[in-house]
């Protein structure tokens, strides 16, 4: 560009640009072809280090198992991006022939019936927990399989600050904020760590608490869903209400307007948070960061009013993977091989071991493994005795897109539960219109 | 195969701007010929106006990706009634005018400043420009730590003398100045290397005119450099103002437009609408949010052109 | 005397103000490229206990199968030719926009703004690229860059080419020069601290661009390097280390080809010096 060119030299750049460009169209296209029996797949996962980790893993047991099954892993952004990449690439026809996305509320807005592979009537479908088939199914259909484990929504607390204080576990709400006071009163730790630097942290005292609104009613969900149930209203209330006394009540870390979810696990860690409500997928952080604390770190249910309803609100595993309609003829083949694979207790184990253990296996034949941390261990009893409910997330397929600014806005003070429930109501009705749900 | 589909659709392209032209009753043929126009139309046509008509048909639709259906101008309804709707356009104005007003002044002191002959140019001029090309997670990130109200860098240097830092992310009524004054940071690079073209295509012969006049330096810098740097200052102000009223990366990156929704604005809450997957809703939105920049930009190009091509 | 004064008293003064407001800010990054993960997990500003700078430039590198590496190609391919394109048929349009004034010229410029004004629409983007069988390729890809860039490379030639006289255009064509000479071979040349204005902030929206890639040319094939940026993003476990490696790797560069286009821009100001 020095002198200036003649027009012949804009031709011939001109023309250098085009062979460059068909050149490169050149070997964009033409992959995965299928020559001799010989399948490749790609499989698309989100970016987490963990989900990829456990997806090339697998994918590199399966294909040792079927030399002529090759999987290419493929990565997404996590979080809005990534379901909207998902969403612009099923919905153009562009799909991986597998793809790993949520279960749940989320699920329902890829519209499954018409886009995914229907899994109804293959076996494995027989091993899988009965509220796992829920979260993964319309009224035609089951689409996804499990890759990775259920978690739980509650409390994270540190051990030592409850063994010196002398402090039980809290089985009533009242029980949890003595607690916390206890906590203040020693001065050594935050009673409740919050961390709304990461504002989707800031959830979990509205959607861990339904385990306690199902035990008030249990038909809360079909309600909410049609329309009949309200945050303003209790039992769901409660959730913003304990948020706004718990900041009232001064019970928080004095960062927990800037704090990071990184921070929060390593507080209840270090002993200088004694609770964290927080999901047990928090168990890889922990991994990460304090190893040490391993033993430490418990959980217990997020308490509500009555002791004897007192249980886990569960999530269901949150890797799903699903086949897309655009997978045919022998690629359809070789993914249904791959999911088959997905429901072995070999497959399970690579899952363990890739990735810190959650919370218990769906799948059955699927253990975990003995030195699983105490977060993960902690929750077993609830399981055992059947003391646990679903998220709402997998009960309804309404879920409000701003619970997590409105939550923020309520735990810090700026605006009180009422306005924050009465706001995220009108979330919801947005979502269900959006949804064209009947009678909203 | 790919030709030909681009050929097809340059023929259909020349056709379309080709009328004009031929019926301008062929006065002398012009040395600026329309034709000049064609190329990039084709691609502007192809890959922009065309899936952008289209997005408009869907901001009447209740539209999920895999579904559409008609609903007249409900988006726009519901829209009007985002609760935090009023926040945002008091912050869209707020932030694009401050951000805007900031990289003009700024950008043409350092344009003029990074223009004289001082020691190290070369270093400085890299300098201001090296957070232009920082990507803007790395810059959110970058200052959610050094803005951090407990132990972050900025507030421990405010504490050495003896100044208490304010919670500049997480304080509602500061929030969204914070990020603005990081959107200076990062956003003032590029207007002072627009200055410094500018400063470059003013010819020398105009100061060694005004040094034979006797004029001062600030005689010379009102006279000559600030009216010369006219193109400069209208590329600038235009830039950055569409740029601020349309924002949201950033603000995106730092606060998610929060404590709350405190530092929303109308960029933002129409981002909100597309990550929840209401793409109807978020096109009506940005239907709104171009007919507000437009109101706001198209008047203010005409009438800075218009005073240019007077001169 | 105060002339010196200015050249070295106001150059030491910017240098702190710099060192203050901008190196700052740099060596958070690498300081962070320089912790282990556990230590950068807590994002603070200081010095890294352990150094591993190098240990995580290498796994930056390594990672998926030298992902960055091809990313790095795919990245300068898209640049270059985009930006090539861009400024040559955007330096056309200005041109002719600021010389000849015609009815379609209000139009044009309506069009220029709206380009810089509305934000792209993904899905019809989508459906009109499989339509050309350009989806999930870097042509593609290119030509969306294109499309979008053009209105600022616009705005800018447009402005620009009003300092060069109209006097030139006319000694040239009586000269005998046609249109196409009299632009490529008169009015470009003269363009050039513009041109070189555009080429910078045009390659850095491309290069820097995540979006575009993201949507119209997903598969790894295909990456850019923002992209890979996003593999050390995550709600659960964040490799913070491991990003800022990633945003130095790509940083760097991009601030080397500012380096040397900047000395472009002071060379332009010697010969616009010679033309008047």
């Amino acid at each position: 560009m020095v002198p200036g060119p003649t027009r012949r030299s804009i031709v011939a750049l001109g023309a250098g640009g085009l062979a460059l460009s068909l050149a490169l169209a050149g070997c964009s296209a033409g992959d995965s072809g299928s020559a001799d029996g010989e399948v490749e797949l790609t499989f698309l996962v989100d970016n987490g280090e963990a989900t990829v980790g456990t997806a090339e893993a697998l994918a590199e047991a399966f294909t040792a198992e079927n030399p002529d099954i090759t999987i290419e892993v493929e990565t997404r952004p996590q979080g809005a991006d990534g379901d909207n990449v998902v969403k612009t690439r099923l919905s153009t026809g562009e799909m991986a022939d597998l793809f790993q996305y949520n279960s749940g509320s989320l699920l329902q807005a890829l519209n499954p019936d018409q886009t995914l592979v229907n899994l109804a009537d293959q076996e494995y479908v027989d091993k899988f927990d009965e509220n796992f088939v829920k979260s993964v199914s319309t009224e035609n259909g089951v689409y996804g399989v499990p890759m990775g484990q259920s978690m739980a929504g509650a409390v994270l607390y540190n051990k030592d600050i409850y063994a010196e204080l002398g402090l039980e576990i809290p089985t009533t709400w009242d029980e949890f904020i003595a607690n916390a006071e206890a906590v203040k009163e020693a001065g050594t730790a935050a009673p409740i760590v919050q961390t709304y630097g990461d504002t989707w942290t800031s959830q979990l005292f509205v959607l861990g608490d339904f385990n306690n609104v199902l035990a008030e009613d249990p038909d809360w969900a079909e309600k909410y869903t049609n329309n009949e149930a309200k945050y303003v209203d209790e039992p769901a209330f409660a959730g913003f209400e304990h948020l706004q006394e718990a900041f009232e009540k001064d019970l928080f870390n004095e960062d927990f307007a800037s704090a990071l979810y990184a921070d929060g696990v390593s507080m209840v860690a270090t002993g200088e948070g004694a609770h964290y409500p927080m999901l047990t997928f928090a168990a890889s952080q922990l991994a990460t960061t304090n190893p040490e604390a391993a033993d430490v770190v418990g959980t217990f249910p997020l308490p509500g009013d009555d002791p004897e309803s007192n249980g886990l609100t569960v999530w269901m595993p949150t890797n799903t993977i699903y086949v897309p309609k655009s997978t045919e003829g022998e690629k359809l083949e070789a993914a249904q091989q791959f999911l088959e694979f997905l429901t072995t207790p070999e497959a399970c184990d690579i899952q363990a071991e890739s990735n810190a253990p959650q919370g218990p296996f769906v799948v059955e034949g699927c253990e975990l493994p003995e030195d699983v941390p105490a977060m993960v261990s902690d929750l077993q009893p609830y399981f055992d005795e059947g003391k646990t409910n679903l998220a709402l997330e997998f009960l309804s397929p309404i879920k409000g897109p701003a619970l997590e600014q409105i939550t923020v806005a309520v735990g810090s003070g700026i605006t009180s539960a009422d306005e924050g429930a009465a706001q995220y109501d009108e979330d919801v009705k947005k979502q269900a219109q959006q949804l064209g749900l009947e009678g909203w | 195969m790919t030709t030909a589909t681009a050929s097809g659709r340059t023929a259909a392209g020349a056709e379309a701007t080709a009328p004009p032209a031929s019926s301008k009753r062929k006065p002398m043929k012009s040395p600026y010929p329309t034709w000049f126009f064609i190329p990039a139309g084709v691609f502007y046509v192809v890959l922009f106006l065309v899936p952008t008509l289209a997005s408009f048909y869907f901001a009447l639709t209740r539209w999920t990706l895999f579904d559409v259906e008609f609903i007249g101008l409900d988006n726009f309804v519901r829209f009007f009634q985002e609760p935090q709707l009023v926040t945002g356009f008091v912050n869209t104005f707020i932030y694009a005018f401050l951000t805007s007003g900031a990289k003009v002044v700024l950008g043409l002191l350092l344009g003029v400043f990074l223009s004289s002959q001082i020691i190290a140019r070369g270093f400085l001029r890299a300098t201001i420009f090296f957070p232009v090309l920082v990507s803007t997670i790395g810059v959110g990130i970058l200052f959610k730590v050094l803005m951090d109200p407990f132990g972050g860098p900025i507030n421990e240097s405010l504490a050495v003398i003896g100044i208490e830092g304010p919670a500049w992310l997480t304080d509602p009524s500061i929030a969204l100045l914070s990020v603005a004054l990081v959107d200076i940071w990062k956003g003032v690079g590029l207007a002072t290397l627009i200055y410094i073209a500018g400063m470059v295509a003013i010819p020398q012969e105009y100061y060694e005119a005004a040094k034979v006049d006797g004029a001062g330096a600030w005689n010379n810098f009102r006279h000559i450099t600030l009216p010369l740097l006219r193109p400069a200052t209208v590329t600038v102000v235009l830039l950055s103002l569409i740029g601020g009223l349309r924002s949201f990366d950033l603000i995106w990156a730092m606060t998610g437009g929060g404590p709350g929704f405190t530092s929303d604005v109308l960029a933002s809450v129409i981002y909100k609408q597309y990550q929840a997957g209401f793409f109807g809703l978020s096109t009506a939105g940005n239907v709104v949010l171009f007919i507000v920049v437009a109101a706001i930009v198209f008047p203010l190009s005409w009438w800075l052109n218009r005073k240019g091509d007077d001169r | 005397m105060s002339a010196r004064l200015w050249r070295v008293g106001g150059g030491i003064a910017a240098i702190l103000v710099a060192l203050v407001v901008f190196i700052v800010p740099f060596l958070f990054i690498v300081f962070t490229a320089g912790k282990t993960q556990a230590e950068s997990a807590f994002l603070e500003f200081t010095w890294p206990t352990e150094w591993v700078f190098f240990e995580n430039i290498a796994t930056v590198l390594e990672n998926r199968d030298f992902l960055l590496v091809r990313a790095f190609v795919n990245s300068t391919v898209l640049t270059v030719v985009a930006v090539t394109i861009m400024v040559i048929l955007g330096a056309m349009v200005g041109y002719v926009l600021q010389r000849r004034k015609s009815r379609w010229n209000p139009l044009v410029n309506g069009l220029v703004l709206a380009g810089l004004i509305i934000p792209p629409a993904v899905v019809p983007t989508i459906w009109v690229l499989q339509g050309l069988e350009l989806f999930k390729t870097i042509p593609g890809l290119i030509a969306v860059h294109v499309a979008f860039g053009l209105s600022f490379c616009i705005l800018l030639f447009r402005a620009f080419v009003a300092t060069i006289p109209r006097e030139l255009d006319e000694a040239a064509i009586i000269d005998g020069a046609g249109p196409v000479k009299l632009f490529f071979r008169v009015i470009f040349p003269l363009l050039r601290s513009v041109i070189v204005t555009v080429i910078v902030v045009q390659a850095v929206s491309v290069f820097n661009d995540f979006t575009f890639a993201l949507y119209f040319a997903p598969g790894d094939d295909n990456a850019t390097v923002q992209l890979t940026t996003f593999n050390y993003i995550s709600q659960s476990v964040s490799s913070f280390n491991l990003l800022f490696a990633n945003v130095l790797l790509i940083t760097v560069p991009p601030l080397i080809m500012y380096i040397f286009f900047q000395r472009q821009i002071v060379a332009g100001m010697t010969s616009g010096a010679v033309k008047g």
